[in-house]
């Protein structure tokens, strides 16, 4: 046995708790918990126990999720309940993060950025934007945008000035039909609706992102 | 030490070539030691231009493989005293000479002349790489199309990735006329999409043509409005503030006075 238990479990009055340690290699805390839940077998070969596993500050894939699940599941009375981790929270608490850049996007340049973009200047015909989160544009948007590359179509594209080359929003692409033309002084933003891009002037835009809406007080 | 100003566009056919024959001896027109360097290899255009051609003995790239030194190769002109001119080789490609190359060549000519010049062959392969690497500073030529101030918009991207911030432009062949109608991009449109300092306008003149035809660059000729365009340009190179041309014809004299009178 290792000096510190990888796996705690304690006992709560509608079931059982697994604390998982989150400093070490998670396969060792898989082989840990293997490792108990063979040891104690008649424990856990009575009636059926709710289960909830707590990974602190663990952050897991999809894959380790699996992982977990078949081990506590070769036990055929535990049930899974839920499977918590601090790190799942932590985004929300911290709330709409966005970075903020400057420059010019010329024709041939490519900008990559993870998660919402604040960007200060001029995106020109041939230069793209692509980042995984919103993009806002302070100056002329008149090259290629692509917001929420991996496949987040919440995601929007706000431009003070408005005529872009190309929108992409997630899988979604749009060409500006020449009705979106370059309307006086009216800032603009895109988003996707029922799989359609939509253009929309930027004072409504809290009204399909409710995360983004500000506490004005009363 | 002499600034060595690279003319540059991405696309090919905007005036490149007849920008630097033309700047190159406008300067000398002012008195200053000139020379100006062909990079363009395989495709050598500004030896026409300057009417010399027949004078070519050697080139870049034999300065470079060491056929001749660098003096050897550079041709006097024949109008101006303190304007020379290196010429590309017309047999090699742009792969017979590098960056570095072409750096210690400028770094040799800024040396013993006031203002180099040099020419970038269209592109942004290895000419282009070679044209930049000993140059001071970037001018960027284009013409109010779409497509050539596209081109325009990359070349300066890279120029600021090679550390030539802040280049200058050169609006050519403006057709005063089409601007006025709205067929052709304005100066205004060009501006707001390259964000650059503009240094001169030139508008579209045949005479251009019959000069480059003739081996006579353009801004020999006073009655030449874009003569005049070159020769303001090389003043603003020099320092000097000059206000930018007027494209569009002042109004005749029975004009003004018909709408003095109200009648116009």
């Amino acid at each position: 046995m290792t000096a510190k238990s990888l796996v705690t479990i304690k006992g709560v009055k509608d079931g059982l708790v697994f604390l998982l340690d989150d400093k070490s290699d998670f396969s060792d805390v898989l082989h840990d918990l293997r490792a108990k839940l063979e040891h104690t077998s008649q424990f856990f070969s009575g009636p059926i126990v709710y289960v909830d596993v707590k990974l602190g500050a663990r952050s897991v894939v999809d894959e380790q999720k699996t992982a977990l699940v078949e081990i506590l599941r070769q036990r055929g009375n535990l049930l899974i309940r839920s499977i918590q981790c601090d790190a799942e929270s932590k985004p929300q608490e911290k709330g709409y993060q966005v970075q903020t850049l400057t420059g010019i996007v010329r024709s041939g340049q490519v900008l990559r950025h993870e998660g919402n973009l604040l960007f200060l200047g001029d995106v020109n015909p041939g230069g793209l934007i692509e980042s995984t989160g919103d993009v806002v544009v302070c100056g002329a948007l008149r090259g290629t945008v692509h917001a929420g590359v991996n496949g987040d179509a919440n995601a929007v594209i706000v431009a003070s000035l408005f005529a872009p080359t190309q929108l992409r929003i997630a899988d979604v692409i749009s060409r500006p039909p020449d009705e979106w033309g370059v309307k006086q002084a009216q800032m603009e933003y895109a988003y996707v609706r029922e799989g359609q891009m939509q253009i929309d002037k930027v004072a409504h835009l809290h009204r399909i992102r409710q995360d983004l809406n500000m506490f004005k007080g009363v | 030490m002499g600034e060595a100003i690279v003319v540059t566009s991405g696309k090919g056919g905007v005036g490149k070539t007849t920008t630097s024959a033309n700047l190159g001896t406008a300067l000398a027109l002012q008195g200053k030691k000139v020379c100006m360097v062909d990079t363009d290899i395989g495709l050598r255009n500004l030896d026409v231009v300057m009417g010399l051609e027949n004078r070519i003995v050697y080139d870049i790239v034999d300065v470079v493989e060491g056929r001749c030194r660098l003096n050897q190769a550079l041709v006097k002109d024949k109008r101006f005293d303190e304007l020379y001119m290196l010429p590309a080789a017309q047999t090699k490609d742009k792969l017979a000479v590098s960056p570095e190359q072409v750096k210690d060549i400028i770094l040799e000519l800024k040396k013993e002349f006031e203002y180099i010049i040099i020419d970038c062959p269209a592109g942004i392969e290895q000419g282009f790489k070679n044209a930049i690497a000993g140059a001071d500073a970037a001018i960027v030529v284009t013409t109010p199309e779409n497509a050539a101030v596209r081109d325009a918009d990359r070349i300066v991207g890279l120029l600021e990735s090679a550390n030539l911030g802040s280049p200058k432009l050169i609006v050519n062949r403006i057709r005063p006329n089409m601007v006025k109608s709205g067929e052709m991009l304005d100066i205004e449109d060009v501006l707001q999409v390259l964000n650059i300092d503009l240094i001169g306008i030139v508008p579209d003149d045949e005479l251009v043509i019959k000069a480059a035809n003739s081996g006579e660059p353009t801004v020999m000729n006073p009655n030449s409005k874009a003569a005049i365009a070159y020769r303001n340009i090389a003043r603003r190179i020099l320092g000097d503030t000059v206000p930018l041309m007027q494209l569009h014809q002042k109004k005749g004299m029975m004009t003004k006075m018909k709408k003095f009178f109200g009648i116009g």
